[in-house]
Formats: structure tokens, C-alpha cells, sequence
């Protein structure tokens, strides 16, 4: 039943995200993939989605996936699942506040915790790159140079805090002349 | 209006307006809920950041529920957290469906063929930002590679390296903590 596959499946996502935003990429990517909902290239083309709405990503992200695979009843559940975990934690969490703030087993949690999300966003980047890079196209090709000219060009621009959505829409319009001038 | 209403709207607006998620919806937060309505005080806010941050799920929600809570029990929890949810999925709904009419267009195809490699810096970039605020030991850069590793060449599931990491964390802190005490 897929409607119960997404809920499961985006429940887990959301049990195990920690930190919000990207962080989340990895466990998607491996789900999402692994249940043949979307390609990777179709998970990036929705990183741009996701950037360029309001909300939190992880919302938007499985709004998205639940809307293609299964209409809006499964939006609706995959939503349900990423939010619920957080949702009941908190309110767990709350009732404890004072003595879950200086658990030490919370604190010493985090400590591993925070570096492996680093690991895990790096994970997901590099297999996202090699999407991108090796598979779409054949190295040293044209193609390819404009590819790595916009990832230099937008890398250089967020680093000087260049907003995302003027970013995005950067890339898409290099890639409309490119496409319409090269004919790729 | 009702207190309940109310946590509705001004979560919906929150989720209504913050483009990137979690981190920038806190300053909106802050002033919504913080400086305008006395939901929370200001010195609150860090530790709702700390608690969303060690607890599972979008910051957002984290924080939506929590205030929510706060304000009006579990029926508040329940207004904030479809509030700030609401605006993304009707938004994405809609854009869902439109991706899927218009991707045949050559130049949807030719924008997203270049958004993707953009994508990647953005993505770069974020990464580097988490880089930075992370605390550097020999501990966490080996769970970095480590957790690195295991995913991007051994195919380790995510899940499984989160709770490894979860339990190194708790053991060295322990460990740590048992040094400082015996010196």
C-alpha cells in the first residue's frame, strides 16, 4: 500500500534527521531512491524547488515526493510522517525541558552527532556530483565546461552571500542560452 | 481572537515566508512570537534553538510545536506545527503540478540542466557553513570521515551511521569526562 509506504518511509526520515535542512539529504536520497520514487536528478531539480519556496525543506521535499507518486492523498501522508516524529518529541521533550537541556546524555549524543551529519551531507554531495558530472554528460565535453563553469561561478557568488534563489535563477538562465545556443 | 487561531496564523505566516528553512525562519520567529506577543521570552529562544537542534525533525516544526506547547498544550502544539506545515504543502501541491505540465518544455529542460550544477555550490556552501561551526577534535573529525566513508563507499544506510555516531558521542563524552576526573 503506498500510502502507507510513504507515512513509513518519510516517518523514518524524519525519526532520524537531525539539524534540519540538508542533513535530511542523505536519508532521502538513500529512501527515495532505493523505492524508485524519483531519479537523483530529479532529487536535485527539487533541491531547487525546495530553495526557491518558502517553508522548511524537509516539508517541501516530501509534499513533493508524496504529490508525484501518489497524488495528494499521498502528499498528505508523507508530510504527516516527516512531521509527526518531531511533532511527538517535542512534546515529550517539553515536558522534561529542564532536565532533557542539561541531560548529559543528550550533550554527549551531540557530539557525535554533529560531525557525522557533516559526513553525511558530504555523502550525499559526492554522489550527487557524480550525477551530475560523470553520468549527464561525458567528461570534457562542452557540455561539461559550462556544467563546471556555473558550479565555480555560483560557488563563488554564495560564498559571498549571494542569495540562493538569485543563484538558482543564475544557473537556469546559463543553462537556457547554453541549451539553446549549443543545442545540447 | 482565540489563542489557538492565533498560534495558526502566525505560524502559517512564518511558514508563508522564509525561504531555506529552519535557520531562517528564527529571526521571524523571534520577533513573532517573542518581542510581539510575549509567547516566549527573548532568552528562550537559544534554548528552543538548542532543544529543536538535538531533537529529531525540520527545526521548524521543532520550534512550532514547542511554542505552541507553551502557549496552549497540546491543542496550540497541534495549530502551530499544521501552521507552519500548511503553506509548503499547498505551495508544493501546486508546483508539483505544474512541474509536471510544463517539464516537456525545452526550456525547463535547458534551466534545470543548468540549476543542477548550481545546485551542487549551494549545497557546497552549506556544507562548508557546518564545517566551520563545528568543533574540531581528533574525535569529531574521525566521525566526519568515518561517517563520510561508510555511506559514500561502503553504502553503510544513514540511519545506521546516526546512531553509531549518537552512541561514539555518548561513550567519549564519557570517557572524557572520567579523565578529567581522575587528573
Amino acid at each position: 500500500m503506498i500510502y502507507l509506504e510513504l507515512f513509513a518511509t518519510f516517518f523514518r526520515v524524519g525519526l532520524f534527521t537531525f539539524g534540519g535542512g540538508y542533513a535530511m539529504l542523505p536519508l532521502i536520497q538513500r529512501e527515495v531512491l532505493a523505492h524508485g520514487w524519483l531519479t537523483q536528478a530529479e532529487i536535485i531539480d527539487f533541491i531547487a524547488v525546495g530553495e526557491s519556496t518558502p517553508g522548511p525543506f524537509a516539508v517541501n521535499l516530501s509534499t513533493y515526493v508524496g504529490m508525484v507518486t501518489a497524488g495528494l492523498s499521498g502528499a498528505l501522508c508523507a508530510t504527516a510522517g516527516v512531521v509527526l516524529p518531531s511533532f511527538l518529541v517535542i512534546l515529550l521533550v517539553a515536558r522534561f525541558y529542564d532536565r532533557f537541556r542539561r541531560s548529559r546524555l543528550v550533550e554527549g549524543a551531540m557530539t557525535g552527532l554533529r560531525p557525522a551529519v557533516i559526513g553525511l551531507i558530504a555523502a550525499a554531495l559526492l554522489s550527487l556530483g557524480r550525477e551530475v558530472f560523470l553520468r549527464e554528460q561525458a567528461l570534457m565535453t562542452p557540455a561539461f565546461a559550462v556544467r563546471a563553469g556555473i558550479l565555480l561561478l555560483v560557488a563563488a557568488l554564495a560564498f559571498r552571500k549571494v542569495h540562493p534563489i538569485l543563484l538558482i535563477a543564475l544557473s537556469a538562465g546559463i543553462g537556457i542560452a547554453a541549451g539553446f545556443l549549443f543545442g545540447l | 481572537m482565540h489563542v489557538c487561531l492565533e498560534l495558526f496564523a502566525v505560524f502559517a505566516k512564518i511558514g508563508a515566508f522564509t525561504f531555506g528553512g529552519g535557520y531562517a525562519m528564527i529571526p521571524l520567529i523571534q520577533r513573532e512570537a517573542a518581542a510581539r506577543r510575549h509567547w516566549i521570552r527573548e532568552e528562550d529562544m537559544l534554548d528552543i534553538l538548542a532543544i529543536a537542534e538535538s531533537t529529531p525533525g525540520p527545526i521548524a516544526i521543532n520550534a512550532a510545536t514547542f511554542i505552541g506547547r507553551k502557549v496552549a498544550g497540546v491543542r496550540g502544539a497541534v495549530c502551530a506545527t499544521v501552521g507552519v506545515v500548511l503553506p509548503s504543502f499547498v505551495i508544493i501541491s501546486a508546483i508539483s503540478l505544474a512541474l509536471q505540465a510544463f517539464q516537456h518544455l525545452r526550456a525547463v529542460r535547458y534551466a534545470f540542466w543548468g540549476i543542477r550544477a548550481g545546485v551542487l555550490a549551494l549545497i557546497l556552501r552549506a556544507l562548508w557553513s557546518l564545517f566551520t561551526k563545528c568543533h574540531k577534535d581528533a574525535f569529531s573529525c574521525a566521525v566526519m570521515a568515518l561517517a563520510l566513508a561508510a555511506v559514500a563507499f561502503f553504502r553503510v544506510s544513514a540511519i545506521l551511521v546516526i546512531a553509531a555516531a549518537a552512541l561514539a558521542g555518548i561513550v567519549y563524552s564519557r570517557l572524557r569526562r572520567r579523565e578529567e576526573g581522575t587528573r
